[in-house]
């Protein structure tokens, strides 16, 4: 299975706080790698260094490497700009523009220029609200607002954002953990649909998720990397003594 | 360790499979025994209790049951419950062998009686020991102690195919026993059964230990 993204002793601290210890981790490509831990344990901060969003945070420090397709993406001329493009985000708290749903995922495309004319754009447009999984449900209301939509549906609408500007990776941090059952499982499939695509890397709480939608499960605790296994191995017999006590919720 | 919802459900899991255990060498026992001491009685108690050992097993798939789709048990939970799972109707069938062995009793100390029991005793002595071991594997989750008891159903194998010899010599010297004689071949192939139900059991231990399905591979 070829690596899509290659991190290597990676250390990430806030000012005095060191919130990853040497994490060392390959993620393949096309596949869906899970983060799971308790709160705290800096799964999200992880996965915030593999498109740089912590550049945001003025006392963030990272070393060691990461490199997606063999690029360094702390190297010094790395465009993070593009790095974005390549490496979309989705959050926790669905998070559209004010603006119609057409918009929405016309935005990323238009100040791209990734378009040719406005029947080009209007494809564009349309296939990201299908793979999102979305189109049947909003095609014939695309220029009404983004907030109309429920809240699972502005989930998808955040999903189809962030693939209207063609990425390779998508970084999901718990998309999933402010919907209903429904909205849940509705991302659940889209994430194993869009696998064939992408590579997905997904921060989660909720375990079953975990279990049910990855290929290869992360565990972390207290910044450091515990145990990288493949899901099916690492929800029936776990090889670290800590992964099977969290997930068996024998945490006291 | 935190004490856990699901180790009350768990605990009790194990509490109602090792009841299910003890009654089901208790029925193996009684059985033997009523065929040895020409004693009918006992052999229908055995028959009737037989209807306890069905509904033990119910009540512990409804358990288990509960447990995934409430509990959603993980890792070392989820091996345990699916062991369970899978050696209730395990236990339940070595109990069925072992009624079919009291009706066995029942028909033959009707009859005169053979002169001997030949091997009889001895392999149901051996069944009886390899399912309480193998029971005791389990509560300890003892995977080597298993593997020992795996190794040991070649002896009972063994017997069988003596007494399956044995009953047929006797059969064609004194044609008049055949019918007796045919019951304790049906007694000897139950107790080789028995034996075959109590590896299956020991795997199952061993997947409980080390998440290795080891069923129906040269290696164990």
């Amino acid at each position: 299975m070829q690596s899509k993204i290659s991190i290597s002793n990676l250390n990430f601290h806030y000012g005095k706080e060191q919130a990853l210890h040497d994490i060392t981790l390959e993620i393949p490509e096309r596949q869906v790698v899970a983060f799971i831990g308790p709160s705290g344990c800096g799964k999200s901060t992880f996965l915030r260094t593999l498109n740089r969003m912590n550049d945001t945070i003025p006392i963030a420090k990272v070393d060691g490497t990461v490199l997606i397709d063999g690029n360094d993406i702390y190297a010094p001329n790395t465009d993070v700009v593009a790095l974005r493009r390549k490496v979309g985000m989705v959050f926790q708290k669905s998070n559209p523009f004010p603006k119609s749903i057409f918009e929405n995922v016309a935005y990323g495309i238009r100040i791209n220029q990734m378009y040719e004319n406005k029947a080009n754009l209007e494809q564009k447009v349309e296939k990201a609200l299908r793979d999102s999984a979305l189109w049947n449900e909003v095609k014939d209301r695309l220029n009404t607002s983004a907030f109309g939509l429920s809240g699972g549906q502005q989930q998808r609408l955040c999903i189809a954002r962030a693939l209207a500007v063609q990425p390779e990776v998508i970084l999901m941090d718990e998309p999933a953990s402010a919907l209903d059952p429904i909205a849940t499982q509705k991302i659940e499939e889209l994430i194993v649909e869009l696998k064939k695509q992408y590579t997905i890397v997904i921060v989660t709480h909720n375990m079953q998720q975990a279990a049910r939608v990855s290929d290869r499960t992360a565990f972390f605790m207290l910044g450091k990397l515990v145990e990288y296994n493949a899901t099916q191995k690492m929800f029936t017999n776990p090889d670290e003594k800590l992964t099977e006590d969290y997930i068996t919720g024998r945490f006291g | 360790m935190e004490h856990r919802i699901i180790d009350q459900q768990l605990d009790l899991l194990r509490d109602k499979l090792l009841l299910l255990g003890g009654m089901t060498e208790k029925a193996l026992h009684r059985a033997m025994q009523s065929l040895m001491e020409r004693d009918s009685d006992l052999a229908r108690q055995v028959l009737e209790e037989d209807k306890i050992i069905n509904q033990m097993e119910l009540e512990i798939d409804r358990l288990s049951v509960e447990i995934l789709a409430l509990q959603q048990p993980a890792a070392h939970d989820l091996r345990f419950v699916i062991s369970v799972a899978k050696i209730t109707p395990i236990l339940e069938r070595i109990a069925d062998h072992a009624t079919n062995i009291a009706d066995a009793a029942i028909r033959i100390n009707d009859e005169p009686q053979l002169k001997s029991y030949i091997d009889l005793p001895a392999m149901a002595n051996n069944a009886a020991e390899m399912l309480r071991t193998a029971l005791d594997a389990f509560t300890t989750e003892d995977a080597a102690l298993s593997r020992e008891i795996i190794k040991q159903d070649q002896k009972i194998d063994a017997s069988y195919k003596r007494v399956f010899n044995e009953l047929i010599e006797i059969m064609i010297d004194n044609p008049s026993t055949t019918a007796s004689a045919a019951q304790l071949l049906f007694v000897a192939k139950h107790l080789e059964r028995i034996g075959d139900y109590v590896k299956d059991i020991c795997e199952l231990n061993v997947y409980l230990r080390e998440a290795a399905f080891i069923k129906h591979s040269p290696k164990i």
